[in-house]
């Protein structure tokens, strides 16, 4: 290599290298802003004010779900398995909505220590399986995350 | 000399007629047709398998068919990214126009990609969370990366000589490759609505049926042979515009 070509590569080089620092100092400094949503344990130990809006994210608890027959309310608990969040919804949920399945609500700690959310948005896991193998593994004795309408008919029967 | 020095030099012969337009213009050529070849039949395949004969997910139903195009199209948009910094810090070091070219006929692939990335993950978005767009992490990292595609090619277009031109975009190539890790890694560093990687290197390790993952396989091979494709068709392309006034065009041409 030429020394022209030498200074010409450590230059650019450099370059990558200084601008790869500075912006991981950057996320290092933000992470906490760039956090999308607070689970349960987050929300407790940060000791969140009443009234201030946020994201809460975690699980639905399995037989926590309980709807208003008259309206659209519905409320369920959202757990990190650590704490659990009790969480009033007015509105329609999203088809991928379960218990088991990953949740996160947008809205404000009520004064009760409830959360009162404006908007729910289901949050999908990596996991992509044919129905029959879904089917397989719960008689295996594996609980697999079912549409809330056949976890409601679960909760009632009894499992 | 020994038989090794030899067959070593005749590698870098055959290396360095790359750089030259008119070898260029012809060996791609007759590439070209093979790279689209390979293109077709694992896409064809890829698509049925995908679209059809795949069973439909346990929880999403058939909604989920969109990943065989959103995910190979997410890797492409960094891939590609990718391999334009690399042909961008090539050009930028040895100054070969070659590399300048592709670098920057890989741009506007790479923006495709892109743009189809968010638009698929958008369109599913919206039965699947309930909503088409949040300023998570992930989604917002993918957002820049389409950005900084459009800023490489507003900063080629901006200057008059071409092979500066390619140099400066080049420069904000290798600076924008800051974001492919902050994509890749976003699912894992920070909550984001966005679900974590469902394939892994070691495929056995894969959250995905089989059935599925070989429809997807398939498509992520075919998009390589499609940029492949398309980015030696640019460059012949963009080479023959440049040097419409020198010889080797009118020779190429007329031999033809």
């Amino acid at each position: 290599m030429t020394p022209t070509r030498k200074r010409r590569l450590t230059l650019f080089l450099g370059i990558l290298a200084g601008v790869s620092l500075a912006v991981g100092i950057a996320i290092y400094a933000l992470q906490d802003n760039l956090l999308y949503f607070q689970s349960p344990s987050d929300v407790i130990a940060r000791n969140i004010e009443p009234g201030q809006k946020f994201r809460l994210g975690g699980l639905v608890e399995r037989g926590s779900v309980q709807r208003d027959p008259q309206t659209l309310l519905a409320s369920f608990d959202v757990t990190d398995g650590k704490e659990t969040i009790r969480v009033e919804y007015q509105g329609i949920l999203p088809d991928l909505f379960a218990e088991g399945q990953g949740v996160i609500a947008h809205g404000r700690l009520a004064g009760s220590g409830q959360f009162v959310a404006d908007d729910v948005l289901a949050k999908h896991d990596e996991t992509y399986m044919a129905p029959e193998v879904a089917d397989a593994l719960e008689r295996a004795g594996h609980p697999v995350k079912k549409k809330l309408s056949d976890s409601e008919t679960v909760a009632s029967g009894g499992r | 000399m020994s038989e090794a020095t030899t067959s070593w030099q005749r590698i870098k012969v055959w290396f360095h007629r790359w750089g030259s337009p008119a070898w260029f213009y012809a060996a791609s050529g007759h590439m070209i047709p093979w790279l689209w070849a390979g293109f077709a039949l694992l896409a064809l395949p890829g698509l049925y398998l995908g679209l059809f004969v795949a069973p439909p997910d346990y929880l999403q139903g058939d909604s989920y068919r969109i990943i065989f195009i959103h995910v190979p199209s997410a890797w492409m948009s960094m891939m590609i990214f990718a391999l334009m910094a690399i042909f961008g810090l090539i050009g930028m070091v040895w100054r070969i126009r070659l590399a300048e070219t592709m670098a920057i006929c890989s741009a506007p692939i790479g923006a495709a990609f892109t743009l189809i990335t968010l638009i698929t993950g958008s369109l599913w978005g919206k039965p699947t969370w309930g909503t088409y767009w949040q300023w998570d992490a992930r989604m917002t990292s993918e957002l820049v990366l389409l950005f900084l595609y459009v800023g490489v090619l507003a900063l080629y277009e901006s200057i008059e000589e071409p092979r500066k031109a390619a140099r400066a975009a080049s420069l904000l190539a290798l600076i924008g490759l800051v974001n492919l890790p902050i994509i890749h890694y976003s699912v894992q560093w920070w909550n984001t609505l966005h679900q974590g990687n469902t394939i892994r290197l070691n495929l056995a390790e894969s959250s995905m049926d089989t059935s599925m993952l070989v429809p997807l396989l398939l498509l992520v091979v075919a998009t390589k042979f499609y940029y492949a494709a398309v980015l030696l068709a640019r460059s012949r392309s963009m080479l023959l515009h440049q040097d419409q006034h020198k010889n080797w065009p009118r020779e190429l041409l007329v031999a033809d």
